[in-house]
């Protein structure tokens, strides 16, 4: 029982793919910065979002170690951003048909 | 050994966290979930009783047309306190801080929290939110008069004192965070062993979907009241129309969070029925899962239907078709644990006590109120109704009606358990058959008044709304008295009372197997849990049973 | 008290319960409170947009990208030393964890001082909230910058709060009380750390790259 709840994060993410995950952030960074430049109307925001969107992927399954953890912290997390989607959606019947 | 069982003898009362056990300043540092739900107690009880005199008061202005005891800015002022107070220092808060502070460790077999410091500290950030909005009345500028809500533009132009309040309640959201987070997380990781999810009691189940709306909405409302202090103060222009800013969208910000709030109401509240029904009846809840799955359901949909407060705010015409088709949708899993409530009774053996006076209460003026959310959930009806008096009827029955009558309820339930003593039965019983009177007096003219076109917030009328006033006023005078005997009643019990057994119902959840009061850890030894949660067949090897009482299963 | 599982009772001891899947989860619990406060200012952030995209396009052209980037990049190094003290902890190295630690607050202190620049400078141009400059603007402008200073500003605060946060469990580390046995707290301090950069990594582009 005492064991149970004393396990610690014991998996152990190397430092290698740690930095491995840094150089794609600083990619992905470069690459959104030079989209911006390019003109691509109203695909730019799409392009950002998705990027910004893998780019938090990262953060959160191997820095924040979400991939590692149990099923219910993922549950959790899709509840918050199920959350967050659905206010974006649903204020958006008000705004788009005005 | 001796010094064990002298420990395990003693109550919370006898034993603390503090060096001390007993003294106001081991209570105030008390990390014991036990302690920390009486403080709350006292708290809410205080701030309760302040905004009912504050209605009073309003319903002494509202007797007569014109000005009968305050001028238009006074009244304004009153409304809004009393809003404030009863919403952000009462209801919200509520059942959770303190029934659920209280018994939910219990329930699960746990001696306490998952993070008890916390607790603590989200006790005191409470008392700080109270004492900030406390300060704003007394500044310069006069007490706020925006009413509950806030809405821009007024929020922004009045000179009253906006900015404090505003800040006292983004404080108070903290303290309703932290306390949604340890429910969380004590029910995930702290639960006896044996207890699946779907042992658990029901109370429980409402507590965690509670605590998630806790979590995710209240965040919304904190940025929300955020904007709107940076606006006073540097005229941001984010909801400032002349600067391009939306009050609408103000609206939007502020509904997404208080629409789920008013299930952080009521969804506890959900929870002590399905609690006091077995134990009143003596037999197991029907439909114990689809109990359970509806306050997740509750919980979910009560998200999706916010702007159905501002249907005739300018909404566009999709959004609010949209909105009202959701609407309806979310009476559904309140519906169904309503029959499921209805169907435990049948061929129960009933025992007409007080809490379940009281949930008979409860069921049928939350039945009413209910229903008169669809009549305004109605695109058409509610052109109509916004606004009015119906409004103020329908959340009255659901609010009071509904989590009111259950905190009350709560009380009479657990009160043996809290404090070792038992109150006046007979006057519970007949303060029961008062509220529903009272209740019924003050708040049902209302339904008609809206109707028949009177406005909300307005402090005169046109003279055909008289009588209804009056009959209104008279039940605030009644529900004023129903009120005071209920604390004359706890107040002198706790004094007086007599000492009660533990288990004076002959309930089976968890906190009818330990003594009254409990002891600081609850539990001398950690249950092993087997059966089903309300599995009446344990009355006959249970340590404590009620006394004098034949139990046939 | 601890629990003695012959006996099926309590003992006192001088012991505390420790769960530290549970610490996390609350801490997780924490971040999402956080992700709807930032949410419910980047839900008007998108209203805005939408209402005024070619006075954000115009307002947006003033911001620096390059001093920008440079924070991007600086953040997105910060949680890679975090998470790095993390790792050198695991292996016991307690002085490369401290070490780590203290890029990792400096790194964030840069970041301010970039901040600080920034605003200054725009302050200095007379764009801030209520100058009469910035009244004079088109609607949308005003409101791109309104939003600009309030959700950078917010999110320069929890930048404070994370340094400081950090501090502490350095100090912790220092002293022993986080070790390679007991580091959960060291964990939770990370994961508000990479939360942090995780709304810079949405506010860059909202702000920086609109095209």
């Amino acid at each position: 029982m005492n064991d149970e709840h004393n396990d610690f994060t014991n998996h152990n993410t190397s430092i290698y793919k740690h930095l491995l995950v840094w150089v794609s952030l600083l990619v992905f960074t470069s690459i959104t910065v030079t989209v911006a430049g390019l003109n691509l109307g109203s695909y730019a925001l799409i392009i950002a979002v998705t990027i910004a969107i893998i780019k938090s992927s990262l953060v959160l399954n191997i820095f924040m170690h979400i991939k590692y953890e149990d099923l219910i912290f993922k549950i959790f997390l899709t509840i918050g951003g199920f959350t967050i989607a659905v206010i974006f959606l649903l204020t958006s019947f008000d705004y788009l048909y005005r | 050994m001796i010094d064990k069982n002298k420990h395990l003898n003693k109550s919370f009362y006898e034993e603390g966290t503090t060096k001390k056990a007993r003294g106001i300043v081991s209570w105030l540092l008390s990390t014991d979930h036990k302690r920390i739900g009486i403080m709350y107690l006292c708290a809410l009880a205080v701030f309760f009783f302040c905004a009912m005199i504050l209605g009073v008061l309003m319903r002494l202005e509202t007797i007569a047309p014109g000005e009968t005891i305050m001028k238009a800015q006074t009244y304004n002022t009153l409304f809004t306190l009393h809003g404030v107070t009863m919403v952000f220092l009462f209801i919200v808060p509520g059942i959770p801080v303190v029934f659920g502070n209280f018994f939910l460790p219990i329930l699960i077999g746990a001696k306490d929290v998952a993070f008890p410091r916390l607790n603590l500290l989200s006790f005191w950030i409470y008392l700080i939110g109270a004492f900030i909005i406390l300060l704003s009345l007394f500044l310069p500028g006069g007490p706020i008069d925006t009413g509950w809500t806030f809405y821009i533009p007024y929020s922004v132009r009045t000179g009253t004192n906006v900015s404090l309040p505003l800040f006292g309640a983004f404080v108070l959201g903290f303290s309703s965070i932290l306390t949604g987070i340890n429910f969380i997380t004590t029910i995930h990781r702290m639960r006896a062993p044996g207890m699946s999810y779907f042992k658990m009691p029901l109370f429980v189940w409402s507590l965690y979907a509670t605590s998630w709306i806790q979590i995710l909405a209240t965040p919304v409302v904190g940025i929300t009241l955020l904007l709107v202090i940076l606006e006073r103060i540097f005229g941001i222009g984010i909801f400032d129309p002349a600067l391009g800013g939306d009050p609408i969208l103000f609206q939007h910000m502020f509904w997404i969070y208080s629409h789920p709030a008013v299930y952080i109401m009521v969804l506890p509240a959900m929870g002590v029925v399905s609690e006091i029904i077995p134990t009143f009846t003596r037999r197991t809840i029907f439909g114990y899962k689809a109990i359970a799955i509806s306050s997740l359901a509750i919980a979910f949909l009560g998200y999706l239907v916010w702007a159905h407060h501002m249907f005739v705010s300018g909404l566009s015409q999709t959004a609010a078709m949209v909105f009202s088709f959701l609407t309806f949708i979310v009476a559904l899993p309140s519906a169904i644990k309503v029959f499921n409530w209805l169907a435990s009774m049948y061929r129960g053996s009933i025992d007409l006590k007080p809490p379940f006076l009281w949930v008979l209460n409860f069921i049928l003026l939350f039945t009413i109120g209910g229903l008169t959310g669809l009549v305004l959930g109605a695109l058409a009806t509610d052109v109509h109704l916004h606004d009015t008096y119906f409004v103020v009827g329908h959340f009255h029955y659901v609010m009071f009606g509904g989590t009111g009558t259950i905190f009350i309820a709560s009380l009479f339930y657990w009160f043996p358990k809290m404090f070792g003593k038992m109150y006046n039965i007979k006057w519970a019983s007949r303060s029961a058959i008062l509220f529903f009177i009272a209740f019924n007096t003050l708040y049902f003219p209302m339904f008609i008044l809206g109707y028949e076109g009177m406005p909300r917030r307005y402090y005169d009328y046109l003279p055909q709304f008289t009588t209804l006033q009056v009959i209104s006023t008279i039940g605030s005078w009644l529900m004023f008295i129903t009120i005071i005997s209920i604390i004359i009643n706890v107040v002198h019990s706790l004094v007086k009372g007599k000492v009660a057994e533990a288990n004076p119902w002959g309930g089976v959840t968890l906190e009818w197997h330990i003594k009254s009061p409990p002891p600081l850890l609850n539990f001398n030894s950690i249950p092993q849990i087997t059966n089903e949660p309300y599995d009446f067949s344990q009355l006959k090897t249970m340590k404590y049973k009620p006394m004098g009482e034949v139990y046939e299963i | 008290m601890k629990y003695n599982e012959n006996t099926l009772d309590y003992v006192p001891t001088h012991e505390v319960h420790r769960d530290d899947v549970g610490a996390r989860m609350g801490m997780w619990l924490f971040l999402f409170t956080e992700l709807l406060l930032f949410g419910g200012l980047f839900v008007t952030y998108a209203v805005y947009r939408f209402l005024y995209y070619p006075d954000f396009k115009i307002a947006s052209l003033e911001l620096n990208v390059t001093i920008g980037t440079l924070n991007t990049i600086i953040l997105l190094t910060s949680s890679l030393t975090v998470v790095l003290a993390i790792s050198f902890l695991q292996k016991n190295n307690r002085n490369l964890t401290i070490l780590f630690l203290f890029i990792t607050d400096l790194l964030a202190v840069i970041f301010l001082i970039n901040k600080y620049f920034e605003w200054t400078a725009k302050i200095h141009h007379g764009i801030f909230p209520g100058s009469e400059h910035l009244m004079s603007l088109p609607n949308g402008q005003i409101l791109f910058y309104g939003l600009y200073y309030v959700m950078t500003g917010l999110h320069a605060l929890h930048i404070i709060i994370g340094i400081i946060f950090i501090t502490i469990i350095l100090i912790f580390t220092a002293n022993g009380s986080v070790n390679s046995n007991n580091y959960v707290k060291l964990e939770n301090a990370g994961l508000y750390w990479h939360l942090v950069d995780i709304i810079w990594i949405f506010l860059f582009p909202f702000f920086y790259l609109i095209q």
